[in-house]
C-alpha cells in the first residue's frame, strides 16, 4: 500500500467519524422507557381539580401522553398540529409539567384544548416517574399500556407524517 | 500588589459560593451523600453539569428525589438504580461496562496498542539497518552532488 495514502485514509475515517457525530442531536437521549409499561400516576385535571385522571383509564386504546407547559414556546408551536390531529380522532392526554394550573386553564381556554384530558404535574415528580427532561415530549402508548415511543421536542406536521401516524396505524390494528 | 489582591478576591469569592452551597435545616449526613452521589451524575439539562453543581430546576427536582429516598433509609446503588430506570446510563458519568459501551471503554486501550506496536516496528526496522550503512550511503550522495556542483 502506498505510504502517502496513510494521511488521506486517517482523514476519511475522522471525517466519518465527524459526519456521524456531530448531526447527532445530544438532547435526545434514548429513553429506558420504549417497550414498558407507563407508569402509573394519578393527578387532577387542569381547572377541575376534583376531577382526577390516570393512565390506566385509557386501556384498549392508543394514545399520545403529552408533555407541555404553559410558558413552553415549543409547545404552543405543536399546538396548533395538535388541534388538527384532535379533530382527526387522535387521543391525546395532556401533562401541565410544573407549572401553574391558573396559566394552563388561562391558556388552553384562549386557544383550545386539544386533549380528552389535562392534567397538573405540579412538583415535577409524575415526569421524573416517566424519565421528562424538557418540554414537549410525548409518549406513544399502546392498547396494552406500554410506551412505544417518545418524541423529544414539538410534533411538527413531518414528524406526525413520517413517524407518528404510520405508528399509531400500525399499533390501532 | 494587585495580583496579590486579585488572588485575594477571588478566594474570598469560592469562599462565598462553598458557604452557599449547604442548605440549612437538612440532615448534614444525608446532605454530604447527596452531594458526593450527585458529584456522578449528569444533569439532564444542562448535560455538561453535575447533579450536584447544577442549578437547573430539574437538577433540583432530582436533588429533591434523591434526598427523599435517601431519607427513606435507600443505599446509594438503589437510589442509582432509580434514577437509571427513568433517564437510562445517560445519566452515568461513568457508564457501566456491557457491549454497547465496549468501544467506549475498550477503544482507548486498542489505540495505545496499535501506536505501541507501530512505535515498536519501526524502532526494529531502523534497528535491523547494519550500523553506518545509510551515513556512508548519503555521505557518497552528498560528495557525488557538491562535485557536481563544483564542477
Amino acid at each position: 500500500m502506498n505510504k502517502r495514502l496513510i494521511p488521506l485514509i486517517v482523514f476519511l475515517v475522522l471525517a466519518v467519524f465527524f459526519a456521524i457525530g456531530l448531526t447527532k442531536n445530544p438532547r435526545e437521549v434514548p429513553s429506558p422507557f420504549i417497550d414498558k409499561p407507563a407508569p402509573a400516576f394519578r393527578l387532577p385535571e387542569v381547572g377541575n381539580p376534583a376531577q382526577t385522571f390516570g393512565p390506566e383509564e385509557m386501556r384498549g386504546q392508543v394514545w399520545m401522553l403529552n408533555v407541555w407547559a404553559p410558558w413552553c414556546v415549543s409547545c404552543r408551536q405543536e399546538h396548533g398540529v395538535l388541534m388538527q390531529l384532535q379533530a382527526q380522532g387522535v387521543k391525546l392526554v395532556g401533562l401541565n409539567w410544573k407549572d401553574k394550573d391558573r396559566e394552563a386553564a388561562a391558556l388552553l381556554a384562549r386557544l383550545g384544548s386539544p386533549y380528552l384530558s389535562t392534567v397538573d404535574d405540579l412538583d415535577g415528580r409524575v415526569g421524573i416517574d416517566y424519565g421528562v427532561t424538557g418540554t414537549p415530549e410525548t409518549f406513544v402508548i399502546d392498547k396494552g399500556g406500554i410506551i412505544r415511543f417518545k418524541q423529544t421536542g414539538p410534533i411538527s406536521e413531518e414528524v406526525w407524517k413520517e413517524k407518528l401516524e404510520p405508528m399509531l396505524k400500525e399499533l390501532a390494528r | 500588589m494587585k495580583r496579590l489582591f486579585m488572588i485575594g478576591v477571588t478566594l474570598l469569592a469560592t469562599q462565598v459560593l462553598a458557604g452557599e452551597a449547604q442548605p440549612v435545616g437538612e440532615d448534614p449526613q444525608i446532605e454530604q451523600r447527596l452531594n458526593v452521589l450527585a458529584e456522578d451524575l449528569r444533569c439532564l439539562v444542562c448535560q455538561n453539569e453535575s447533579l450536584a453543581g447544577s442549578h437547573a430546576e430539574l437538577a433540583e427536582d432530582l436533588r429533591r428525589e434523591i434526598r427523599d429516598q435517601m431519607k427513606q433509609g435507600k443505599d446509594d446503588k438503589q437510589v442509582v438504580e432509580y434514577l437509571v430506570a427513568r433517564y437510562g446510563d445517560f445519566v452515568l458519568y461513568k457508564p457501566p461496562f456491557k457491549p454497547l459501551t465496549l468501544v467506549l471503554w475498550l477503544g482507548p486501550l486498542v489505540f495505545l496498542l496499535v501506536g505501541g506496536i507501530t512505535w515498536w516496528t519501526v524502532l526494529k526496522r531502523r534497528r535491523a539497518q547494519p550500523e553506518g550503512m545509510a551515513n556512508t550511503q548519503a555521505r557518497a550522495e552528498a560528495a557525488r552532488i557538491l562535485e557536481g556542483k563544483s564542477e
